[in-house]
Order: structure tokens, then C-alpha cells, then sequence
């Protein structure tokens, strides 16, 4: 029987899988995007596990705003990512350093 | 009902469809030549809204099954925001005329980003708290990145989106957990779930709540996206950064601390006095090496907000009074600061490095006097009025019985102190090079300058009444 905690458990893997994606990458922009995206798509999980065990229907709602904002997210920040390409002619993270920080 | 709750929200929806509409007209007319006029109509609608919302709206309403809020607390942060972002607005024409960056799309983001942070300030449930948040930050990335062919603002905005999403993941992880443990995604019903204390879970959920709103307030150790931003940005992006996001931020931290986990002060009062501390410090230590005057104002910015949480550790409604207080002087500061580092130029170009300050007292005796008053202002030094919001959350911390958080309070000022006086010692008794700025004649960036010292020097007889008013809205929070 599969139970709450077997999804809760998935859920924050991907999660830290996200953080450790974030910060551990050192070659592509395009590749923190897509931790930010698995990040968020842990989050969906855990609100649906939630929403289910609960009876609850506010958790489901609250994904598909979620799922709607992380479009609008990956699309602006797809638009920057072109910018700085274009100003930069790379997208490598360690390229990312005209301003140390 | 749903047209009283429609009422509730009526700011919110006009502001929202005038910058909808305007984007659609300015796109399919004139494009970027409308971008002057659009300028002044966004700031004009701004200060009319704060006008509008600071003398209507009695007690507390709530529309749409609570998940917004319209009380005290909500409207002074709201008109606060409104009037920062309006004279922003103003301050930046000017310098984005010059420097062919003024696009129409500018103000209508500005205005898009304020709606969001009016959602944020009123937001009653963890819903409608991330979809405000989201809708002030996409706007913002955007902003960030405004000036396109440039290296430096461009990734200004990537580092700003990506550590920007970062937070939104750490805040929605929390939210999820909260949702899941007490139930609900209301702040009434947090609150009524915690009453027999916090389970570990729910824990957990307030732990990464407090992360992500850290990173969106810049305190440190979530500050690293700060000074990088502010540089990189142009200059009146960077002073919108400073001011009314910084505002909207803060609401919504007190907001979420009190009124859906206040029933356990004890728990969240230490993570909020922790982020105070290590933010004082590391702004007032880190700036100290700073050339660069907006990397030195991000700096100054952190170290600011560390204040302003302390207000907030307190935990009481005198400490949410305090951090009102706190937060309506530094953005007077700031926005008289900004002006001032606006009118650097040289040749046509934006300066930005503090030694071409050097005997500027003796160009431009005035705006030199000026910005003195304001750097001891933020410095804190006694007859202006920054001390006296600094003396405020000292005393809400010491009421509270975090004296040894007032003490490491006073001992981070006076480190501050040191880089705020360094630019005054150039100003004044620098070497005389010849690299001087041009004067700026700009009457707007002048006026404002003048106007933000002025503040500075004569607040100190009333505050011009915004004590009372702080009193009111920290009562409709805390209960």
C-alpha cells in the first residue's frame, strides 16, 4: 500500500535533487531551468498527496496555479537567457561573472 | 457578494486594467514615443490610488472567502508602496530619456509589479500570498534585465530569476507543507490549527516560509543576489529595488508571521532575530570594501533590513509599529539617495564610483550638504531622522526582552556608520582631482534630493504624523 508518506518522500527527494541541481551545476543556464521546474514540480506533488489524504480539493487548485505560474516563469526566463546570450555569445554558468558576487 | 468583494478589490482591478489596456494601446499606436506620457499618467494613477486608499476604507473588510484582506495594516503599507513607486517613477524619466532606455513597456511593468505587491500586502491565504508574489517578481526579472544589449543588465536579471525562482520554490515547499499539516491555506485557519502548539511539520513548513520570504527581503544569508542585482541593473531600476519591493516584502513577512502563525511567536521569533542579526552585520561589514556606490547601497539595503526584522522579532504589535516606522524612513532615504546618485555623470554617462565624489562639497555646495544630512540619516546619527527609527525597533527589541539583540543592533550601526562616513569624507575633504562630475541640472532629481533631506531634518518634530497611523495599522495585525 502505497501511503502519504511514500509520495512526501519523493517529493522532497526531487526537491533537494532541484537545490542540489541548482547549485552543484557548473556547465549550462538551460540546466538550472530545469531544476527550478523540478523544484516546482516536487512541490506539485506534495500539494496532490496532501489534497488527496486530506478530502481536500484546495490543494489541487492550488498546483494549477502553481503549474501556471511555472510557465510563465520558464518563458521569462528562457527571454532573459536569450538576451544575455546574445550579449555574451555563452550560456555557461561560469561565464555568468562580469559582476562578482 | 461578489460584488462587494469586486469593491474590496477595486484599486487593485483598475490599476491592473489601466496597465493591460495601456500596454495593448501603446503597442499598436505610437510604441515607444508614448513611453514620457505613459510615465507620468502610471505615476499620477499611483499617487491618486494612494490618495484614494489612504482616506476611504474603515476597519477590516475581507472579499473573496478570505483570501484578501483590506485593514489598516494593508492600507498603510499600500499607499507606502504606492508613493515610492510613484516618485521612482518620477526621478527615473530623466536619466532613461538620456540614455534611450525609456520604453513604454517600463512604467506598465512598474505598475504591474505594484499591483503584485498590493495583492502581497493583503494576501489572507497562501494562494492568493503566491500568486501576488509571483506577478511582483516576474515583473521585476523583466525590469532587470531592461536595458538588453547590455552584459551587465542582462545578467542582473538572469541571477536575479534564478535565485528569484529559487525562493518562490523554497516559499511554495513551505506553503505545501503548511497546507498539509494544518489543513488549510487560509491564515485564519493556520492560526486556528496551531492554537495547541506546532507540530513538526508544520514547522518544517513555517522554517521554509521564513526562507523564502529572507530571500525576497534580502537578509542575510539570502542576500547573495543583492549586490549583483543592484549594480548590474540600471540606476532607476535599481532604486525601485530598494524601495518599494522592499516595503511589499517586509508586509507580507509580518503579515504571515502574525496573523497565521501567531500563535507561536516563540518559535518563528528566534528564526526572524537570527536573520536580523547575521543581516546587520554582513551589510555593515561587507560594504565596508565596496568602490562602487549602488553595490554599497545593496549593502546598506541589507544591513536595513536587518533592522527592520528586528522590529519584527520583537513579536509584539509595538515591534510591528517600529518596523512600519523604520521602513517609511528608509524609503524617504532612499529615495532622496537614489536621486542623488541618478544626477552622477560625467560626459553624458552614468558614474557610479565613489571616488569621483571627491571635494564635491566644493562644486555643488548644496547637494553635497544634502546628501551629508541623508548619510548620516542612514548612519543614524542623533538629530536626524533615521535614529529615531532606529531607536524605535531598539527599544520594540528591548521591550521584548532581545536586549542582547538591541545591543548587537547598536554595535552594527556604529560599523555602518564607518562606510557612510567615508563618502562624506570624500565629498568633503577628499583629494581634489579633476575628474569632476558634471553638474546635473535636472530640476526633478534636485527637487527630490532636497525634499528627502528636508524630510530628514524636519521630521524629527512629529514624524509628520505617521506614528499613529503605524499604531493603527500594527493593531489590525496583531491582537
Amino acid at each position: 500500500m502505497i501511503g502519504l508518506e511514500h509520495y512526501l518522500t519523493v517529493a522532497a527527494a526531487l526537491f533537494v535533487i532541484g537545490i542540489f541541481g541548482l547549485f552543484l551545476n557548473r556547465k549550462n543556464i538551460i540546466i538550472l531551468l530545469m531544476s527550478i521546474e523540478l523544484m516546482l514540480l516536487a512541490v506539485n506533488i506534495n500539494f496532490i498527496a496532501f489534497s488527496s489524504f486530506l478530502g481536500d480539493l484546495v490543494g489541487q487548485v492550488f498546483t494549477l496555479f502553481v503549474l501556471t505560474v511555472a510557465a510563465a516563469e520558464a518563458a521569462i526566463g528562457l527571454a532573459i537567457l536569450v538576451c544575455f546570450f546574445r550579449n555574451r555569445g555563452t550560456i555557461d554558468v561560469e561565464d555568468v561573472n562580469v559582476m562578482k558576487g | 457578494m461578489l460584488s462587494q468583494d469586486l469593491n474590496t478589490i477595486l484599486p487593485e482591478i483598475i490599476l491592473s486594467l489601466f496597465a493591460m489596456g495601456a500596454l495593448l494601446g501603446a503597442v499598436y499606436t505610437v510604441k515607444d514615443k508614448s513611453a514620457g506620457l505613459l510615465v507620468w499618467l502610471t505615476s499620477g494613477l499611483f499617487v491618486a490610488l494612494a490618495f484614494w486608499i489612504g482616506t476611504t476604507g474603515e476597519g477590516t473588510t475581507t472579499a473573496f472567502s478570505g483570501m484578501f484582506v483590506d485593514d489598516a495594516f494593508s492600507r498603510f503599507t499600500k499607499v507606502a508602496i504606492l508613493l515610492a513607486a510613484a516618485a521612482v517613477l518620477v526621478m527615473s524619466q530623466d536619466y532613461m530619456q538620456k540614455r534611450d532606455l525609456l520604453r513604454f513597456e517600463y512604467p506598465l511593468l512598474i505598475a504591474l509589479a505594484v499591483v503584485g505587491m498590493m495583492m502581497m500586502v493583503s494576501a489572507g491565504d497562501l494562494m492568493s500570498l503566491y500568486m501576488g508574489l509571483e506577478l511582483q517578481s516576474l515583473a521585476l526579472y523583466v525590469v532587470a534585465s531592461l536595458r538588453r544589449d547590455s552584459v551587465k543588465s542582462t545578467e542582473a536579471g538572469l541571477k536575479y530569476f534564478v535565485l528569484g525562482a529559487l525562493s518562490s520554490g523554497l516559499l511554495l515547499y513551505g506553503a505545501s507543507l503548511t497546507y498539509g499539516f494544518a489543513g488549510t491555506t487560509s491564515f485564519a485557519g493556520i492560526i486556528e490549527a496551531t492554537e495547541g502548539g506546532v507540530s513538526l511539520g508544520l514547522l518544517f513548513g513555517l522554517v521554509f516560509l521564513s526562507a523564502g520570504f529572507a530571500f525576497k527581503v534580502s537578509a542575510a544569508p539570502f542576500h547573495m543576489w543583492t549586490p549583483d542585482v543592484y549594480e548590474g541593473s540600471p540606476t532607476p531600476v535599481t532604486a525601485f529595488f530598494a524601495t518599494a519591493p522592499k516595503i511589499a516584502a517586509m508586509a507580507l513577512f509580518a503579515r504571515v508571521m502574525h496573523d497565521a502563525f501567531g500563535n507561536s511567536i516563540a518559535d518563528w521569533q528566534q528564526i526572524v532575530a537570527f536573520l536580523a542579526v547575521i543581516s546587520m552585520f554582513l551589510g555593515g561589514i561587507a560594504a565596508i570594501g565596496q568602490t562602487d556606490i549602488k553595490r554599497l547601497m545593496a549593502f546598506s539595503s541589507i544591513s536595513h533590513m536587518g533592522f527592520a526584522l528586528m522590529g519584527l522579532a520583537s513579536g509584539t504589535a509595538f515591534g510591528v509599529q517600529a518596523m512600519l516606522v523604520y521602513l517609511g524612513i528608509y524609503v524617504a532615504m532612499n529615495v532622496g539617495t537614489f536621486a542623488f546618485i541618478l544626477s552622477m555623470e560625467k560626459d553624458g554617462r552614468p558614474v557610479t564610483d565613489i571616488g569621483s565624489l571627491n571635494m564635491y562639497s566644493k562644486r555643488e555646495p548644496l547637494k553635497a550638504l544634502a546628501m551629508l544630512i541623508l548619510l548620516f540619516s542612514m548612519a543614524g546619527v542623533p538629530p536626524m531622522l533615521g535614529f529615531f527609527g532606529k531607536f524605535y525597533v531598539l527599544q520594540a527589541a528591548y521591550d521584548a526582552g532581545l536586549a542582547w539583540l538591541a545591543v548587537a543592533g547598536v554595535i552594527a550601526s556604529v560599523i555602518s556608520a564607518f562606510y557612510y562616513l567615508r563618502i562624506v569624507f570624500y565629498m568633503y575633504f577628499g583629494s581634489d582631482k579633476d575628474d569632476a562630475l558634471d553638474a546635473n541640472k535636472s530640476p526633478v532629481l534636485w527637487g527630490f534630493l532636497m525634499a528627502s533631506a528636508a524630510i530628514m531634518v524636519l521630521g524629527v518634530v512629529n514624524l509628520f504624523g505617521i506614528e499613529p497611523l503605524a499604531e493603527a495599522a500594527s493593531l489590525a495585525l496583531v491582537n
